[in-house]
């Protein structure tokens, strides 16, 4: 496979996957603003900084408003990261690796394209802001189903589960990074009402509502959320199940190419150092820490995917 | 003018190869046609069968129209038109291996020389150079036009890089979608082995014996090129790379592409780059899309380059009239397929014939393509007149013109039923040491707008698909 390939297949399937959490994030957003009494520009504040799009946004618009930052991550022109915009060059991507990819898997990220195309050419109105964000997770959702559905088990498709688990990851730690605070055991007042409203925020920004319930219990507990959003091996969005993931997509590369490189030794260091502790040590070392330190490794981890595998040459 | 109609007789009969598409047609409901015509326009949407249009500012890419309409060949018909397109390809890469060689048709004085000394696309980095398996037109994509039963006239050989196949295969795709109770009633000789011909046909001009199947890659300049879907369909029907020229560099003598486990070499380079942009060590240097020193591994014999380079000189519009004398001097017979004649406006009496005759007249570029920077007489207002008298004027060695031929009509779909509108057919051949294969169909080019002569896709034009009938 060529370089470009790689690296075509690895960035449309990092570039899907950040357009989804994208709008997973703006539905919370809107979720909490319509459920909580008095909550306000703070709280959108804490979710454009969880997307790391706060600072362009007040470059552009100085104060939050709710409208503005909606429009803002789904589709101003002037956000590169916007969902629009991470779809555009997805797509791009995937013309760039049309020989790559069978027809169905193409379709789907085409018709994507097209339907967000024009779903956005303008800004949302507020009564059709839940139908065009179910239309992003549903037509995520298709381009998913064909690729796992239609492609064969190769290093095409490593490479695009290469770049879904790190995208993931990545997503959840920064989560974690902006709201490390609110689940430190000082700040943790159980109960109070601002405390719920932030840990609902974490959980829904990972569809995890639903999950923590079934896998940890009715009681949402600072401890609970960082057990499960790191550790736990069975929900699809942890840090432990996307580096796992991440480390299985590796080792078929390896296998396949018998051709062990400097990022498998990086993937191992990831999951021996980061993921096999239980989270009261992580806690002993520092939530906020341990999390600077992961997001560090992922970004090292993928520069280092690009070279191994020759991407740009 | 008479205009021959290719499905209706004058009399108003039809003729005898649409008898069943007119039955079916009769039976169907408008109504649902129209259902039908908008279903393929997103068929060709979700496949991103797009193009972009050069000279416009947004990189906007869309769609060519498509009629449902087929266009249909006889079997007869076709036996005739694959001859002559065989003995024209056949004398055209005889001509190319001559004109880099011996020259003995200019010796021979049945082409001039200047023709060909101070003809730009001529390349002297080709002179005395033998491309693997003698061959330099691999793929051609023959201009056809028709006036009536029997007279067909070949407008252009391209000879280059031509296009358009993709939409040949796509077209029918569609068409086998959305109408398969057509093809049951008609027998339609399949266009979908076109891809597998055309690895085996490149992979048969591999520069030297192979235990292995010779690597074929695709050559692209990237997705902003108006044909880019085409390349990457090509590639991938064919099942090899779809390279750019940063993905490639001549590695130990070899031409190799970077690849996840580190470069590996090619044999054989399916461009779809103009000579120009091939190599900027040794033409364009400031060309970013090719591959510095390509041009020297193909001389010492170690790729294979399709199409050749320097085939331009042989589908140059100014060479393009001495096509009747380049067929029988190089296969000892009568052209098959005719000619349109031509006036090369460098002589003096024509250049004055054309002036006086400019309204009735085609002029078109030496070097142009795409229907660009040509001026149609019975079309033009007066002051396209009279601004192209002045450039031919300045540069009468530029332009050679045509008459206005009367192109035949097929229907096409509107929303007031069937209307005659002019056709071309461009079918693609392919060379290769065991020999020529025409495609049976090609690409029927459609002028959508009444009355209108341009068929090219940059000017409007639609397309169809092409029916070749089994014997």
């Amino acid at each position: 496979m060529l370089g470009k390939t790689a690296g075509g297949l690895f960035w449309m399937a990092r570039l899907l996957e950040r357009a989804e959490n994208t709008a997973r994030m703006i539905e919370t957003g809107q979720r909490i603003a319509l459920t909580r009494a008095g909550s306000g520009a703070d709280d959108w504040l804490s979710v454009l900084q969880a997307a790391a799009m706060s600072q362009g946004y007040l470059d552009k618009n100085g104060e939050i408003a709710p409208d503005l930052a909606i429009d803002w991550m789904l589709r101003d022109p002037d956000n590169p990261s916007s969902v629009m915009a991470v779809v555009a060059q997805a797509r791009t991507n995937a013309r760039l690796v049309r020989t790559a990819l069978t027809h169905e898997a193409w379709e789907a990220v085409n018709s994507c394209w097209m339907r967000l195309r024009d779903a956005l050419a303008r800004k949302v109105p507020m009564r059709d802001l839940p139908k065009v964000l179910s239309l992003i997770r549903e037509r995520n959702a298709l381009v998913r189903g064909a690729i796992l559905g239609t492609m064969l088990r190769n290093e095409i498709f490593d490479f695009i589960r290469i770049g879904t688990f790190i995208e993931r990851a990545d997503n959840t730690a920064r989560i974690l990074d902006v709201k490390y605070y609110v689940l430190l055991p000082s700040a943790a007042a159980v109960g109070s009402r601002l405390d719920n409203v932030q840990w609902d925020t974490i959980l829904r920004s990972v569809s995890a509502e639903g999950g923590y319930r079934m896998a940890i219990g009715p009681d949402v507990t600072p401890r609970g959320i960082a057990q499960f959003l790191i550790l736990d091996k069975r929900m699809p969005r942890s840090l432990n199940f996307c580096c796992d993931k991440l480390g299985d997509n590796l080792n078929y590369l390896a296998k396949d190419y018998d051709m062990r490189l400097p990022c498998h030794a990086q993937a191992d260091t990831l999951c021996r150092r980061f993921m096999s502790h239980d989270i009261n040590a992580i806690f002993d070392y520092g939530l906020h820490e341990y999390v600077q330190e992961v997001l560090d490794h992922l970004a090292r981890l993928s520069a280092q995917i690009e070279i191994d595998y020759r991407f740009y040459g | 003018m008479a205009m021959f109609d290719e499905m209706q007789a004058d009399g108003g009969q039809v003729r005898s190869a649409y008898s069943t598409l007119d039955g079916w047609l009769c039976d169907e409901d408008a109504a649902r046609l129209r259902a039908k015509q908008r279903e393929a326009e997103d068929l060709f949407r979700l496949t991103g069968i797009t193009f972009n249009v050069y000279g416009r500012v947004e990189a906007e890419e869309r769609l060519i129209p498509f009629d449902i309409i087929p266009r249909i060949i006889s079997a007869r018909e076709w036996q005739r038109l694959e001859r002559g397109i065989e003995q024209r390809v056949r004398a055209i890469n005889a001509f190319l291996h001559d004109i880099y060689h011996r020259q003995e048709i200019l010796r021979a004085g049945r082409v001039p020389q200047e023709m060909i000394s101070s003809n730009e696309a001529f390349l002297p980095q080709m002179i005395g150079v033998a491309p693997p398996g003698g061959v330099y037109t691999h793929i051609t994509g023959v201009d056809l036009v028709r006036t009536g039963p029997d007279d067909f006239f070949v407008l252009e050989d391209n000879a280059r890089t031509p296009s358009g196949v993709s939409y040949m295969l796509e077209n029918r795709e569609t068409m086998l979608r959305m109408f398969p109770e057509l093809f049951s009633r008609t027998r339609v000789r399949p266009v979908s082995d076109y891809p597998r011909d055309l690895r085996r046909s490149l992979a048969a001009c591999a520069p030297m014996a192979h235990e292995d199947a010779p690597t074929v890659a695709v050559l692209t300049p990237g997705i902003y090129n108006s044909a880019y879907y085409e390349h990457a369909f090509l590639a991938d029907k064919m099942g090899v790379e779809l390279v750019e020229g940063h993905d490639l560099r001549v590695v130990d003598g070899r031409v190799a592409m970077r690849t996840t486990r580190g470069y590996r070499p090619i044999d054989v380079l399916y461009r779809r780059v103009d000579d120009d942009f091939l190599d900027p060590l040794n033409f364009n240097p400031e060309s970013a899309l090719g591959v510095p020193g390509i041009m020297d591994v193909y001389r010492a014999g170690g790729i294979t380059i399709a199409n050749a380079p320097g085939t331009g000189i042989s589908d140059d519009k100014a060479i393009y009239s001495y096509m009747p004398e380049i067929v029988e001097f190089y296969t000892g017979e009568r052209p098959i397929l005719q000619n349109v004649p031509t006036w090369r406006c460098n002589d003096k009496d024509s250049l004055a014939y054309v002036l006086a005759h400019l309204t009735d007249l085609v002029v078109k570029e030496v070097h142009g393509s795409g229907g660009y920077g040509m001026l149609i007489g019975p079309a033009a207002s007066k002051k396209e007149l009279r601004d192209f008298e002045r450039k031919l004027r300045a540069r009468p060695g530029n332009y050679i013109a045509q008459p206005t031929l009367s192109l035949s009509t097929v229907p096409i779909f509107t929303s007031k039923g069937l209307a005659p509108r002019h056709v071309d057919l461009r079918p693609f051949v392919l060379m290769s040491p065991e020999g020529i294969n025409v495609t049976p169909g090609g690409l029927t080019r459609v002028a959508m707008k009444k009355g209108s002569l341009v068929v090219n896709s940059s000017q409007g034009g639609g397309t169809k698909d092409t029916w070749v009938l089994e014997d």
